[in-house]
């Protein structure tokens, strides 16, 4: 047995992208707290500060640094960790290890691999190698061959059998892959994929489409001890991502037969691995065979473990933390029961259902169709007693407009009379809006017979579905009795669907419930199936006789979390709800924490005192706060915290309040003051506070003479936004007139904002205000100017390059609008400085995006102090001084990171509307090597020499002449399209080529980028209302530089630091913990608690 | 007011049975399965009442699949059975997925019966197949409370009893409860007599290829005290010829098979019941011929060994229990189901049966295995079904210890690298289909 590492070092994620989300900060959190129990000195990296696994006090060391090599050799030789730990951070901390080891750093420092031995990293990654291993133990995998040609193509299908699919090589997502069901179909299709990859080559591989999708969680220790903790089954059989499946755990159509069948192939596939830890393995079963295949193998902490493990229980990731440092499965606690062991296999007696959260609400046009490339941002697990309820809460905890499992799009009933054409083609081929078209389909009369044949989806769980609608039909047409309401809601309707059904309002329906006293009872999620007295504080809903979750003694305090994650509402927003329970539970006070996520620290039923796993929507969270009311009635239940939960949770402060809910911190008055246009703007007149010129409209007709009033262009918007969700620059009465007609048709409700957009440099605050102070941490500024959205703009601490009057002008605002709104807690505040003038264009009464970054560079911990500001404690007794916290002398850069790659069709332009899925940080002592870092990062750094493509538009070229000279400057040859090129030449540049237009020939702009010359690219554009060609063909410049994986810079701001950067220095930094670049402990500038 | 109460609930969903336990709690639901008193051969119809009803124990079983199995496993006879999963029925009944010859527990209790289930092998649904053989059911039971109840009062008896009329009276649930508490106790009953059926033990092995087929020279008796077909697979799929016997065979009945090796099998009830078959075990480990004792046949040995047995607070039943084999370290996850253990510290020394597994949640003997003898128990199932096929290698190291004669003890001491190495080279289970 090898000696127990003494230090360890563990590699984080990096910044959330889609396939890689907030499920490794809950590992690598989880992994840092073991290891640190068992007494081994812990060390983190991550590049991503909105994490809970980069707060200083997860591990002994925290670097918050670019995950490159470089930078990880730097941190091993400064810490000369003997272990390494490489299985928590997902392919990105894998990756990287193996390229540690093969660069031979590991050796050099005697740090070893802890684990999973490198030779398997190797086998899960190598196709060819993982094949083989497979097959030398006895198990299948799909055949498969690389053909060249449509004639070898033909002759491996022959060998393989059809139906076979075709994938080319090297294309984005599998673009123009597709199926061979027949040998004219496959010459066609491999015709296609030979052309469209780049090495001219396609895999031929046996066809699973339509075949049941199951995976295995499987741990193993040093000793060779095996455990299954959970299997799940994809209700969407093979052929979609499993990232992008609605997944069920445990299996729902398995036997048992072919649950151990799997399950013991699962077992050996681990040993012959030699893993230890965890391993996620994947299989394709024939649902008219025992025939299976194995998919892919993960051997390490994956999405997948995530969900198991809230699904069980089972803290898969904890459990391969200790194992890697050498402790048996029997000698690990299972901390749920705390009498038995991790070496048991968890009992569930309930029904756990997996939907994942797709961005084609904030991309319309992006591709909805779902495939093997995932596509979704987050996810949400929902549990009950039945299938049918875990799904119908599920859907309702997507949070998409409270869109349940009845919404129908309106072009499927606007349909020639009886034509299900459009509801079938999406059952057919999957997309994000399948699970609705079953439903409809259903509603239509067709049969689960029908639906399965298209779907390929198991007629088990189309019955289910046609349960929900046979219920639905009985709902609208029988009346209510206490039997037909108590059935509605053990299959998990709402009483919203209820009341929409049976012609009530909601809140009939809950009087109703009430009435009949028809309420949830809450159960325990404890492993074992109630085999042993759990002490897990971890509860769901469900409509049946026995409640285990009797009021919490002492009562509490209910945190709203922030549901799945979502473009505009990321981890950021767990992070919060999670600094929340913590502080709270220093306060002594129980925590509550509800959220529907399973990628999260916060549903980590360690957490918090309790954790409900429920949909955050008005009814649940009233009747959890029922259920913790010693009365049952809203009286006796504890308060709610609002302010930490994104707009997911503000959102309901409303309804919450109205239904005598108490919420903590600032009040509904308050929340509407800030949210509402007209109240705003007089409260910012009476203030004295500037804000761009603009007003809320509702009509067409009011919009053109206000936007004439003031101006164009206009900056439009929606009230009431999330992410900066359909927000748009408008430049002419026209495009106003189509935005403004979009909108209104989506709500009513909402009105229009309309703004004078104002071109200049945009600052942020976050900010904690107890009634008499208001603590601002610090201001950041942004790189990108005014109209980028905050989220996808570069942030710097501390804001560079202001007056020390605009400083103070920046305290002065924030100071009378925290107090001006009456806010009591948390809140942020977006300026632009416009000529000299500062201009408030946004408050948010709750935390925002910022707050990790923001607390993690001052040592202000803003959720901690604003939490306890709502509890009563004024930030005088928590000893902290008003205004401005001295600023720490270091810079630091947040810079956002997208997913483009991941989404086929997908613009990647920055405009108001945000578009990125993640943040990193750079941080250092002077701004340029944090920018730099920041840039690196986030991947957006350019080679210090290459070549660079040029397409400005005509408004930004005089801006763009001094990037150009630098880029020049700096040795970079430059390609240019042709109006730019004529610039550049002006400037007595040269260019290496001039690209013609998509539609003039060849070469053009896009194969320019496609063959690899140049290394980045600059693209500006004035927006969707630019001429149509010129639009058309900066898309494609955009998509290709996407799919080439190259940097496309659509600002001019973001270019520009580029150029400074390389051209600035050595490209020296330092690698420090995130703690060692503050310049003073935060504890020393804390007065005495002024209470006495 | 309605309430949130059981009773209430029951009204609510306008429940037609209910299960009345000794201790006066009373759980609602809808009947399924046989609820004509004439087709259950034990039912005991109250001459002139108009409720159906079936008494037993009351147990719980927390698998997640195989609630076939479960159903005809003859070690529930006497026995009414809670499955905690909530979802049951899905995948119907399939032709070779039952244990034995038919379902044998009194009365099965669900949360959520399939309407549509749906599998390529499926022949019926388990209403269907619990109807066929007299066998009712109750869904729609809050099987989480239930579950909870018995683990905090131990196993329980009761009646399952058909309601009707719109609403359960007090007097009708009353009576209910007093029958609960006139059933006997298992201990009380010849439960294995009811299942022993040496004729009807061999399972068709068509799912099954011989994986190897290295003991075919070998010839193994069984005792059947109620075996489970996976037991005769797992022997005949490694080529072992077996012979069946009645659990009241006398030593030269078994001696007469000319077996080399034999197997005291699963089955029902109280082990103190089984001195007859206890002795016979101590007549073969006198003339040394190789052991292998499974869940109630564990038991047999143990008070074969001098050893004592009782009862456990609410069994074990699931396939998720972890055991140590103590002669390797290693911890294998196993399929069980008793309600009786053999009791630590009671097997004297000198008898040269040593613990040899251990429960890991509750340190409760999981086998026995003799230091000189070629005799060792398990109180698990090796079997499975339902549950984990990786305790396989106990069929092994029973059929290697039969070839070879070592201890009982050296039989299960191969380290568990070779072990590992052994589940490599071969399938771990044996299970493989053709």
């Amino acid at each position: 047995m090898t000696p127990r590492p003494n230090k360890v070092l563990v590699i984080g994620s990096g910044p959330i992208v889609i396939g890689q989300a907030a499920e490794f900060d809950y590992a690598g959190t989880q992994a840092c707290k073991a290891l640190r129990e068992e007494g081994i000195y812990t060390i983190l990296v991550n590049s991503n500060p909105a994490t809970i696994m980069t707060d200083a006090d997860v591990a002994d060391a925290v670097y918050i640094e670019p995950l490159v090599v470089d930078v990880i050799e730097r941190i091993i030789a400064r810490e000369r960790p003997d272990g390494l730990l490489p299985t928590l951070g997902g392919q990105t901390g894998l990756n990287l290890a193996v390229e540690l080891a093969e660069a031979g750093i590991l050796d050099r420092y005697g740090t070893r691999l802890l684990g999973t031995p490198l030779s398997t990293l190797r086998q899960a990654e190598d196709r060819e190698l993982f094949k083989n291993l497979l097959l030398s133990i006895g198990e299948p995998v799909p055949e498969s061959a690389v053909a060249h040609t449509v004639e070898q193509a033909v002759i491996v299908a022959r060998q393989i059998g059809y139906p076979v699919v075709i994938r080319p090589s090297f294309t984005l997502g599998g673009t123009g892959g597709g199926f061979g069901r027949t040998e004219t179909e496959l010459r066609a299709t491999a015709g296609t994929g030979i052309t469209l990859s780049p090495i001219s080559q396609v895999l031929v591989e046996r066809s699973l489409v339509g075949w049941k999708e199951v995976e295995y969680e499987v741990v193993r220790d040093g000793a060779d001890n095996c455990v299954t903790v959970c299997n799940m089954e994809n209700f969407d059989p093979m052929g979609v991502h499993t990232g992008d499946s609605i997944v069920v755990a445990p299996s729902q159509t398995l036997s048992d037969y072919e649950y151990q069948m799997l399950r013991s192939a699962a077992i050996k596939i681990i040993r012959a691995l030699g893993v230890e830890g965890g391993c996620n393995i994947q299989f394709a079963l024939d649902p008219a065979s025992h025939q299976y295949f194995v998919i892919e193998v993960n051997p390490r902490v994956s999405r997948s473990s995530a969900l198991a493990s809230k699904a069980t229980g089972y803290p898969i990731a904890r459990v391969a933390a200790k194992i890697a440092v050498g402790l048996t499965l029997y000698e690990i606690p299972n901390a749920v029961t705390e009498r038995t062991t991790a070496a048991f296999e968890p009992a569930l007696d309930y029904v756990v259902v997996k939907i994942p959260r797709w961005p084609f609400d904030k991309f319309a046009s992006g591709e909805r169709t779902i495939n093997t490339q995932m596509k979704s941002t987050g996810e949400v697990m929902a549990i009950d007693r039945s299938f049918e309820a875990a799904l119908q809460k599920a859907v309702r905890s997507l949070e998409i407009g409270g869109r349940s499992l009845q919404w129908e799009d309106r072009s499927w009933a606007q349909a020639a009379a009886g034509s299900t054409a459009l509801i079938t083609g999406l059952i057919e081929e999957p997309n994000d809006l399948r699970l609705w078209a079953i439903a409809a389909a259903s509603r239509r009369g067709m049969g689960t017979a029908r639906i399965a044949k298209m779907s390929g989806i198991d007629e088990f769980f189309l019955s289910k579905i046609e349960d929900i609608v046979t219920m639905e039909r009985e709902l609208l047409s029988k009346p209510l009795t206490p039997a037909l309401l108590y059935g509605a809601k053990r299959m998990g309707f709402s009483d919203e669907q209820i009341g929409t059904l049976s012609d009530k309002l909601p809140e009939q329906v809950r009087a109703q419930r009430a009435d009949w006293n028809i309420r949830p009872t809450y159960k325990m999620v404890d492993t074992c199936a109630a085999e042993f007295a759990a002490v897990t504080p971890y509860f769901y809903s469900s409509y049946d006789t026995e409640n285990e979750a009797e009021p919490l003694v002492g009562g509490g305090a209910l945190v709203v979390g922030s549901g799945p994650i979502r473009i505009g509402q990321g981890i950021e927003f767990d992070y919060c709800s999670v600094h929340s329970a913590l502080a709270l539970r220093e306060a002594q006070v129980n925590s509550i924490m509800v959220n529907s996520n399973p990628e999260t620290v916060s549903t980590d039923f360690d957490l918090s005192s309790r954790l409900y796993f429920e949909p955050l929507d008005e009814e649940s969270i009233r009747n959890i706060l029922e259920n913790e009311s010693k009365t049952g009635s809203m009286d006796e239940a504890p308060p709610v915290i609002l302010q930490f939960g994104g707009q997911t949770a503000i959102n309901l402060a409303e309804p919450l309040y109205h239904s005598g809910a108490r919420i903590l911190g600032s009040g509904l008055r308050a929340i509407d003051l800030a949210e509402d246009r007209q109240l705003f703007e007089a409260l910012l007149t009476k203030l004295g506070l500037s804000q761009p010129p603009g007003a809320a409209v509702r009509t067409v007709e009011e919009a053109l003479p206000t936007a004439d009033r003031i101006g164009y262009p206009v900056l439009v918007r929606p009230s009431y936004v999330l992410g900066g969700r359909a927000m748009e620059i408008v430049h002419s009465p026209a495009d106003l007139v189509r935005y403004v007609t979009a909108a209104t048709q989506l709500s009513l409700i909402h009105p229009v904002l309309i703004d004078k957009y104002l071109a200049g440099k945009e600052i942020e605050v976050d900010a904690v205000c107890d009634g008499e102070r208001v603590l601002i941490p610090g201001v950041m500024a942004h790189v990108e100017r005014a109209g980028v959205h905050s989220g996808d703009s570069m942030a710097v601490y501390p804001a560079m390059g202001l007056e020390p009057r605009d400083i103070q002008a920046v305290i002065d605002y924030t100071e009378k609008i925290g107090l001006g709104l009456g806010l009591q807690g948390i809140f942020n505040v977006q300026y632009v400085l416009f000529e000299g003038q500062l201009y408030v264009i946004e408050v948010n009464p709750r935390a925002s995006r910022t707050v990790p970054f923001i607390s993690k560079v001052t040592g202000v911990p803003l959720v901690t102090v604003a939490t306890r500001v709502m509890l009563g404690e004024s930030l005088a007794d928590q000893g902290y001084p008003g205004g401005l916290w001295p600023t720490q002398n270091l810079v630091a850069v947040k810079a956002p990171v997208f997913s483009m790659a991941k989404l086929p069709r997908v613009d990647s332009y920055l405009g108001p509307e945000m578009k990125s899925t993640g943040e990193v940080m750079g941080i250092d002592r002077t701004y340029r090597p944090a920018m730099m870092k920041a840039l690196i990062a986030a991947s957006l750094m350019l080679p210090p020499q290459g070549a660079l493509l040029f397409s400005v538009a005509d408004a930004d070229k005089t801006e763009a002449i001094p990037i150009i000279r630098a880029f020049a400057g700096l040795g970079y040859r430059l390609y240019a399209t042709e109006g730019t090129a004529a610039l550049i030449e002006a400037l007595g540049v040269p260019v290496v080529m001039s690209t013609k237009k998509l539609d003039e020939g060849h070469p053009n702009v896009v194969d320019v980028i496609n063959e690899g010359l140049v290394q980045g690219v600059v693209n500006t554009m004035v927006g969707p209302s630019a001429r149509r060609d010129q639009f058309r063909d900066g898309f494609e410049i955009r998509r290709a530089a996407t799919e080439k994986r190259i940097p496309c810079f659509t600002s001019l701001d973001t270019a520009r630091v580029v150029a400074e950067c390389l051209a600035s220095g050595d490209g020296s930094y330092e690698v420090l913990p995130v703690t060692s670049y503050w310049s003073f402990d935060p504890r020393s500038v804390m007065s005495t608690p002024e209470r006495s | 007011m309605i309430g949130n109460s059981s009773e209430a609930m029951a009204l609510l969903s306008g429940a037609d049975a209910c299960l009345a336990f000794e201790d006066g709690r009373v759980f609602y639901g809808h009947a399924f399965g046989a609820w004509n008193p004439d087709q259950h051969p034990l039912d005991v119809n109250e001459g002139g009442d108009r409720h159906a009803f079936v008494q037993g124990e009351v147990v719980f079983n927390t698998s997640m699949a195989g609630y076939q199995e479960i159903a005809t496993d003859p070690s529930y006879r006497g026995q009414m059975v809670v499955l905690t999963y909530p979802q049951i029925g899905n995948y119907g009944i399939q032709g070779e997925a039952s244990e034995s010859t038919c379902p044998w527990l009194t009365a099965l209790i669900v949360r959520d019966l399939a309407r549509a289930p749906n599998h390529w092998l499926m022949t019926e649904d388990l209403s269907h197949f619990l109807s066929e053989a007299g066998i009712p059911g109750i869904h729609g039971v809050d099987t989480r409370a239930l579950t909870r109840h018995l683990r905090a009062h131990g196993t329980l008896r009761a009646v399952l009893g058909r309601l009707d009329g719109d609403q359960p009276t007090a007097e009708q649930v009353g009576r209910l409860v007093s029958l609960a508490r006139a059933v006997p106790a298992l201990s009380d009953q010849n439960l294995v007599a009811d299942v022993s059926n040496p004729a009807g033990a061999y399972a068709p092995t068509e799912r099954w290829v011989e994986t190897v087929a290295r003991y075919s020279s070998t010839r193994i008796a069984v005792i059947d005290c109620g075996i489970k077909h996976n037991i005769a697979r797992s022997l005949t799929a490694r080529g072992a010829e077996t012979r069946f016997l009645s659990w009241t065979s006398g030593i030269d009945e078994v001696m007469a098979t000319e077996a080399q090796g034999v197997i005291f099998s699963n089955g029902p009830g109280d082990p103190a019941r089984m001195h007859q078959v206890a002795q016979l075990a101590s007549q073969l480990l006198d003339r040394e011929v190789p052991l292998l004792g499974i869940c109630l046949g564990h038991q047999v040995l143990g008070l074969a060994a001098g050893g004592s047995t009782s009862r456990l607070g609410y069994g074990h039943h699931g396939g998720n229990h972890p055991v140590q084999d103590v002669t390797t370290g290693r911890v294998h996850i196993t399929t069980q189901n008793h309600e009786f253990q053999v009791d630590r510290g009671s097997i004297p020394d000198s008898s040269g049966f040593g613990v040899s597994m251990v429960h890991l949640n509750d340190s409760s003997v999981e086998g026995l295995a003799h230091r000189s003898l070629p005799a060792f128990s398990v109180q698990f199932h090796p079997e499975g079904c339902p549950g984990p096929q990786d305790n396989q290698y106990i069929f092994e190291r029973f059929l290697d210890m039969v070839d070879r004669p070592v201890s009982g003890w050296e039989a299960l001491e191969r380290s568990p690298a070779s072990a590992a190495q052994a589940d490599l080279s071969e399938p771990p289970h044996g299970l493989i289909q053709a």
